[in-house]
């Protein structure tokens, strides 16, 4: 579309509005975590850290065990995208090439079931299972985001690939489960990017199972980072330090693979929990 | 399928059609567990009165009656009305604008676009946090600003008249990128000739969006909508960590309250019974989705 000078103006007006809150929030955030309590706590506020110190980092990693949390967090959300992979990569093959819209409508129902409803049940289930204090029903209830995201997306991809290579590789005599692991799955490896980063996202971002399922050891980040709210004496730079630490993994996987993300969310809008 | 295809190989992939289910079936397996299995039990426990410990008697439909008569559980279905028809308005307009400035090229759009994603991307914890620094009344950056340009200072979080519109700023802030990337998909989908033709015919700006963008993603605008409402309804992270469905009960929602009864009160039982409830409100919702997306695929 052309447009004259006025409109670019409009334009660069417009997206500097629409982009500003998101910028000046996370400026601030780091900023936050970089000031020290005094100017954390001036009126007026100091905006830009004079001298930075990393202080409240350090602050986060001595009084709380958050090396723990982090691995604890790295765990659950790797064995939940991992899993739902191993799962759901085949049964989105299977749904595409059978056409079966009802089995996608499933999944769709799972994206749109509050995360809660689950949590009653499986509460109780792993309880009497004693599993109560370990990493698994983490793991487990994760799958319940990774999962549909994975199915999903990966239907989309399967259902744009053209048929007739893996036709071929039928008629050459290769069995449906051949053509799926040879012809189909390396065509489909963008797709499994896209699935991969989205479902480890949404996993790692989770905290409504963590914070009704995880015992003190067993904590996930975003729980963590909850309980650093909740429990310590409110000092806003360890508070901030913290958020950034939790955070930073995803906002750097966001801004490095910005396009498999763009094209994902695109695609299905998803959204975990 | 073409017909030589079928001629050529009497068992093409039309007759693999079957056994393609057995590729679903370990995540179907996953899906009984995980996800079925707590919608029966949740049917089950919503039917008798659930303690975490002691007898779980079957007291019919009590819980469902009890609700009906629940000051709280109904100003909580009010509440979350509320909050979801303002979480839904706002993102769809600055999402629609958003996608058209993106559908224009322009120096650093990438990196523009990125930017805006981030915070529908960014943990909500993590962001929740910060939003409640920037609430504090006399702290707060926020309170910063508006005074510094002559406005009055907020009470955001911290009273009960203009809790909810805050909460559904930071809604709109988080959420605003998702509706944004739906219809640019769309636009993007669009054709050409109608803006070659309305440019000849000398239209402005405004009238080929009012007139050619507006109707032709107006589907895409759609799916967006039932998404959003849909997510809106479930917020849960950030209301939870920011008000904790306070002050009072001044932002408590169905959700909040629903993990409050399960979680805090131990009542499974009449916790349950809500949940029924609200995943058929919610299931309402998805029908519409659903509908709406088969319509998408008819085009």
């Amino acid at each position: 579309m052309k447009s004259g000078f006025l409109g670019r103006v409009g334009l660069y007006f417009s997206v500097v509005v629409l982009v500003s809150p998101a910028v000046l929030f996370f400026l601030w955030m780091i900023s936050l975590s970089l000031k020290n309590e005094l100017d954390n706590t001036a009126w007026p506020p100091v905006f830009i850290p004079n001298p930075p110190t990393l202080a409240n980092f350090v602050d986060v990693f001595e009084k709380n065990d958050f090396l723990t949390y982090t691995i604890n967090t790295i765990i659950v959300s790797f064995s939940a995208t991992g899993l739902a992979l191993l799962f759901g990569v085949p049964a989105a093959y299977g749904i595409a090439k059978a056409k079966a819209t009802k089995a996608a409508a499933l999944i769709l129902i799972a994206r749109v079931t509050p995360g809660l409803s689950y949590l009653i049940p499986l509460f109780l289930l792993f309880q009497w299972l004693g599993l109560i204090g370990t990493l698994t029903p983490l793991i487990v209830t994760h799958l319940v985001i990774t999962v549909p995201i994975v199915v999903w997306v990966m239907i989309g991809f399967f259902e744009g690939l053209p048929g007739e290579l893996e036709e071929a590789a039928l008629v050459d005599g290769a069995t449906i489960w051949q053509a799926f692991v040879y012809v189909a799955m390396p065509l489909a490896r963008p797709g499994i990017t896209v699935a991969t980063i989205l479902a480890f996202i949404f996993s790692w971002n989770n905290f409504i199972f963590g914070v009704v399922l995880a015992g003190r050891s067993t904590r996930t980040l975003p729980v963590a980072v909850y309980n650093v709210l909740t429990f310590e004496q409110i000092s806003w730079g360890p508070l901030a330090a913290a958020a950034l630490i939790v955070t930073a993994p995803v906002l750097l996987l966001t801004l490095l693979m910005q396009k498999e993300i763009v094209a994902g969310l695109t695609a299905g809008g998803v959204k975990g929990g | 399928m073409s017909a030589t295809n079928a001629v050529v190989i009497p068992s093409g992939p039309r007759a693999y059609g079957r056994r393609y289910w057995l590729f679903a079936l370990p995540a179907a397996l996953v899906v009984l567990l995980v996800i079925l299995f707590p919608w029966i039990f949740t049917l089950f426990m919503s039917v008798h009165e659930w303690k975490v410990t002691g007898e779980t008697p079957f007291v019919g439909l009590a819980n469902y009656t009890k609700m009906l008569s629940d000051e709280r559980f109904l100003g909580a279905v009010w509440r979350t009305l509320i909050f979801t028809v303002a979480s839904v308005v706002a993102p769809l307009i600055l999402g629609v604008w958003a996608a058209v400035c993106f559908s224009n090229t322009f120096k650093g759009r990438g990196l523009a676009r990125t930017l805006f994603v981030l915070p529908m991307m960014a943990t909500p914890v993590a962001i929740s946090l910060v939003w409640t620094m920037m609430f504090h009344p006399q702290l707060g950056v926020l309170n910063y600003i508006l005074t510094s340009v002559g406005l009055p200072p907020s009470t955001w979080v911290y009273d009960a008249a203009t809790v909810i519109p805050t909460l559904v700023m930071v809604e709109t802030w988080q959420w605003t990128p998702l509706v944004m990337l739906i219809v640019l998909g769309g636009i993007a989908s669009l054709p050409t000739d109608p803006y070659e033709a309305a440019i000849l015919d000398g239209a402005n700006a405004w009238q080929m969006f009012r007139h050619i963008t507006l109707p032709l993603v107006m589907p895409f605008v759609m799916v967006a909508a039932v998404i959003r409402i849909i997510d809106a309804l479930k917020t849960f992270d950030t209301i939870y960590v920011i008000t904790l469905g306070g002050p009072g009960s001044a932002s408590e929602t169905i959700n909040i309250l629903l993990y409050q009864t399960a979680f805090a009160y131990y009542d499974l039982g009449y916790g349950s019974a809500m949940v029924v409830v609200f995943f058929v409100l919610i299931l309402l919702v998805s029908l519409l989705l659903l509908r709406t997306r088969q319509r998408e695929d008819l085009r």
